[in-house]
């Protein structure tokens, strides 16, 4: 018996990868040949679709999962589909530039095939905007989703792959596994069609893709400092803040963790913080909360993307129903005070400070705990305070007098709109800015000599990309099909189908905003 | 120290060993087939297979080929396919040939899987030892269905050798050995209804069996039409129509079985070859249940002790369960249009020598405006380190079959490489003809 048992389990899931790895290299080799009209049309068919399906996938997100809250994750999925269209709409990476001053012509060149690790707290918005990114720069990408959120992260990557082939992208442009595993992803981090690992995840898993030898982008965590000090506006800051860790219960690697505040106004905020929703825990209280959260002194996952009322329920403190955030005080910020770290789900340890730039010092040792190289935000009026803030603390991001969760995020900053925020060399990791359709794409440049005699020819007008004939690859039809009618091939929607599918999906989109405002 | 190195045999495998390759071709030639030892010597491709891996072979002299010959399709999956010499090595911990005898575990399961992936209609598998013995094993049944004898098949086609699938295919191979039957076995052109009809109007006939595309002729492509037209006819007359998969069957057209993409529904369904997964041998017959009659009258009606061994039916099921997925169907829709239209670039840059292509899927046969054109383009692509084989019963036609798990950079080497051969082979024919003036 033993021996059938073994034949029968033998994992399928290596090899499957490996060949959507080929198969994605073949796609990709097609894809980077593609010119930017048809590119700019695959990208909006995947992100609308992408968008017409982010309440449903919110709400199959949080039900798989059991972390966040579905309402929030509608904004993220939106943010990630059709408002990465806003955001990168006028960008091309696709198209040639020419400088004809420097006499350099730069042709962009994809990585090829991108895999794509996402992970269990933001599933779809991730896979959303990963894919999108890859498709804005003529890559392949295969998805290897948290094993958490395979089926959600399966369904939001089918809506997009279906999309964009729709569109004209090749077949297996956009292909995801469907059953995660440990030792499958690490076959595929360190398969050689693999071009590039973009890891959003746990440490381990980042490392282990900074590991494989394959070029990695990888992300460390975050452990958030939130800087208030004695000039900031403190209502508004009190309620950002209690906006940002409430929000999608404090699953996003950029909430806040713990919150600094100048001694002079500290009862103030605290004060307007429990009118925005806060609960301000006794000592006893807090303990208690600590105890349940890091039981061995590792956070309780249990915990992750769970709500206030619900996590002090288990930490056996009475709160009101409408409670959004727990607040934690505690004395010092050192590894053995487990409330200084990372704390995804909506308790936020509170540190009260003489001065700002104690305060400041404050941020830095939360940053030495962890969260190295990722974000920090400050509530402040005073621009020396925020200043030697951005100076002195080992992040990249710095969210003023906005929350953080949707700041360093760039969903409510000018940063780049991203769910993979690089943690740069602080964070140990190859990128330091918000990943980004530009992380994924080469620049080939044709750079001529120098000398003045030399003359540029003239590029314009010109350009080595193609819009493909057809489907690609095409059926492979008998090649003396042609004396025959060919049986019918599912022909693209007419330009006015089109356009009112759009218009749908808008009406749709605008349907759901208004509904989580009301909301 | 030196002497005892001059007198160790350079080529050791262990159970036997070879001083050199000349030796191995002298002991060809003694023990085993002087003639096809003679003709490969003649023709210039002087090989003698040793290493294999992947979709590359080597000579005993190291020279590395890509093989776009695959034996028909035997190595479709590549040589040595580490997942079937896997599943076939854990296979070997538990299993061996099997009783044929008795219900078995593995030939169910590969039946049921084999069952699942066919056209509709299908219903019992019946295994054999290799192609011919399951051709022989798909006229029986016919015969046995329709208690009729004619079995017609296309001039020149090929069916194997064993003692029926032999009277279908040329006269070369069966009048050799007395095995000619053509009041049983009538051949008809390719591509021609009126002479199908013909045949088939007496309603005296079991079955007509056709390749797909028939490969030993060269890859002729069926006229769109032609074999939707012979079905229908088979139907009107009476009589089963077989389609033999062995070449065109395991996703190399680009669907699981070529005879889907006419939307014909055989009555009998043969593969073999690429289902052994080059690593153990194994065949299968697919019947519709019309067919299956003799499976419930008389189960030992054919035996065969090889057939379906079990270590076999452990290899198809795992060279089945790579063509069935998704990513090798897309994978072969790319790799047919990547190489045929390189082949297309190669043509039009030789229009009075590389006369046509005929394609479809992973299927191609190239045209040469010399009747034995493919041989001169076989011996310059082995030169240039690829093996491809003309077409036996077509010898202006080169067989030119790449993997369906090829890769991008393979294909585009292969490209270069073919490139290169068809000039050399241009070259020299016409230098031939210029001499001859």
């Amino acid at each position: 018996m033993s021996e059938t048992v073994e034949l029968a389990t033998q994992p399928l899931g290596i090899p499957r990868g490996r060949a959507m790895l080929e198969r994605a290299e073949w796609a990709g080799r097609a894809f980077a040949r593609y010119d930017a009209p048809t590119v700019r049309r695959i990208v909006a068919a995947a992100a609308e679709a992408g968008a017409a399906r982010s309440k449903e996938l919110a709400e199959q997100a949080v039900a798989e999962t059991g972390f966040g809250v579905a309402e929030h994750k509608v904004i993220k999925n939106l943010a990630c589909s059709t408002g990465l269209l806003e955001t990168y709409g006028d960008h091309d990476y696709v198209s040639m530039r020419l400088d004809p001053a420097g006499k350099i012509v730069e042709i962009p060149r994809p990585a090829g095939v991108v895999l794509a690790l996402t992970p269990s707290t933001n599933p779809v918005a991730t896979v959303y905007f990963k894919i999108l990114i890859a498709l804005m720069t003529r890559n392949a990408i295969v998805i290897s989703p948290h094993p958490y959120a395979s089926r959600v992260c399966a369904e939001a990557a089918r809506t997009m792959a279906d999309a964009a082939v729709a569109a004209g992208a090749p077949d297996g442009a956009v292909q995801w596994v469907e059953e995660p595993s440990i030792p499958l992803v690490s076959a595929l981090m360190t398969d050689p069609r693999t071009d590039v690992i973009v890891a959003t995840g746990g440490t381990a898993m980042v490392r282990a893709a900074y590991r494989s030898g394959n070029p990695a982008i990888g992300v460390g965590p975050g452990n958030v400092p939130v800087l208030v000090d004695r000039t900031a506006n403190l209502q508004r800051a009190a309620q950002r803040i209690v906006d940002s860790k409430s929000f999608d219960n404090s699953v996003l690697c950029t909430n806040e963790s713990v919150l600094i505040v100048e001694e002079a106004v500290a009862d103030r905020l605290l004060q307007h913080m429990r009118h925005a929703g806060a609960y301000l825990l006794s000592d006893p209280e807090r303990d208690q909360v600590r105890a349940a959260l890091f039981p061995d002194g590792h956070f309780d996952i249990r915990f992750v993307g769970k709500d206030a009322a619900w996590v002090a329920e288990q930490a056996g403190v009475r709160v009101g129903p409408r409670t959004r955030v727990l607040l934690a005080p505690f004395d010092l910020p050192v590894p053995e005070e487990m409330l200084a770290h990372e704390k995804l789900c909506p308790v936020l340890g509170v540190l009260r400070v003489p001065s700002a730039a104690r305060g400041v010092e404050a941020a830095s040792a939360i940053l030495r705990i962890g969260g190295a190289g990722h974000s920090a935000a400050i509530h402040s009026e005073d621009p020396h305070t925020i200043m030697s803030y951005g100076a002195a603390a080992r992040v990249l991001r710095v969210a003023v007098n906005v929350g953080n969760s949707l700041g360093s995020s760039g969903i409510e900053t000018n940063l780049a709109p991203s769910m993979t925020i690089g943690t740069g060399y602080f964070g140990r990791s190859s990128v330091g800015e918000n990943l980004q359709p530009e992380h994924l794409v080469n620049w080939t440049r044709l750079a001529y000599n120098a000398e003045a005699t030399e003359v540029m020819a003239d590029f314009s007008g010109l350009s080595p990309w193609r819009a493909p004939a057809g489907p690609v690859p095409a059926y492979p039809l008998a090649s003396n099909a042609g004396q025959q009618p060919v049986a019918p091939v599912a022909s693209a929607p007419q330009r006015d189908q089109v356009d009112e599918l759009r218009e749908e999906i808008r009406r749709l989109i605008v349907d759901e905003l208004r509904e989580i405002i009301r909301g | 120290m030196d002497s005892s190195e001059a007198t160790e045999p350079r080529f050791d495998y262990g159970a036997f060993s070879f001083a050199s390759k000349s030796e191995v071709l002298a002991k060809a030639k003694e023990f085993w087939n002087p003639d096809k030892t003679q003709f490969w010597s003649d023709a210039g491709i002087p090989l003698v297979i040793d290493r294999r891996e992947e979709y590359f072979i080597y000579d005993m002299s190291g020279k590395r080929l890509i093989d776009v010959h695959l034996n028909g399709g035997t190595f479709n999956l590549g040589h040595r396919n580490a997942e079937v010499v896997q599943a076939v090595t854990l296979a070997m911990q538990h299993f061996d040939i099997g009783n044929h005898h008795f219900p078995s575990l593995a030939r169910t399961a590969l039946a049921e899987a084999l069952v699942a992936s066919a056209p509709p209609g299908i219903g019992k598998v019946v295994y054999a030892s290799g192609g011919g013995e399951a051709i022989d094993i798909a006229l029986k049944t016919a015969r046995h269905a329709t208690q009729k004898r004619k079995i017609i098949s296309i001039v020149k086609a090929y069916h194997g050798h064993t003692g029926l699938a032999v009277g279908t295919g040329d006269d070369r191979f069966s009048k050799l050995f007395l095995s000619d039957r053509p009041e049983e076995f009538p051949h008809v052109p390719f591509n021609d209804l009126e002479a199908m009809e013909r045949e088939l109007r007496g309603r005296d006939v079991a079955a007509v069996i056709m390749e797909t595309i028939p490969a030993t002729y060269g890859f002729p492509l069926p006229d769109p039409g032609y074999l939707e037209a012979v079905k229908s006819m088979c139907e009107r007359y009476d009589a089963l129509y077989i389609a033999d998969e062995v070449q065109t069957g395991l996703m190399r057209t680009g669907e699981l079985w070529g005879i889907t993409k006419h939307g014909i529904a055989p009555d009998i369904l043969v593969t073999g070859k690429g289902i052994s997964g080059g690593m153990y041998p194994i065949a299968a017959v697919l019947l519709n249940e019309r067919c299956a009659g003799w499976l419930r009258e008389d189960g030992f009606g054919h035996i065969s002790t090889f057939g379906g061994a079990e270590l076999g039916c452990i290899a198809a099921l795992k060279s089945l369960e790579i063509c069935v997925r998704p990513e090798t169907r897309s994978m072969v829709h790319y790799i047919a249009d990547f190489i045929g239209a390189g082949l297309r670039r190669i043509q039009a840059e030789h229009p009075d020598w590389f006369v046509g292509i005929r394609q479809n899927g992973v299927v191609m046969g190239l045209e040469f405006a010399h009747p034995q054109g493919a041989k001169f383009v076989m011996r310059h692509l082995y030169d240039n380190g690829v093996w491809a084989i003309f077409s036996t019963l077509d010898p202006r036609v080169l067989q030119f079959k790449p993997g369906i798990l090829l890769k991008p950079e393979l294909a585009e080497e292969l490209l270069d490489r073919v490139e290169v051969g068809i000039s050399k082979a241009w070259r020299e024919v016409r230098g031939a003809r210029g001499r001859l003036r």
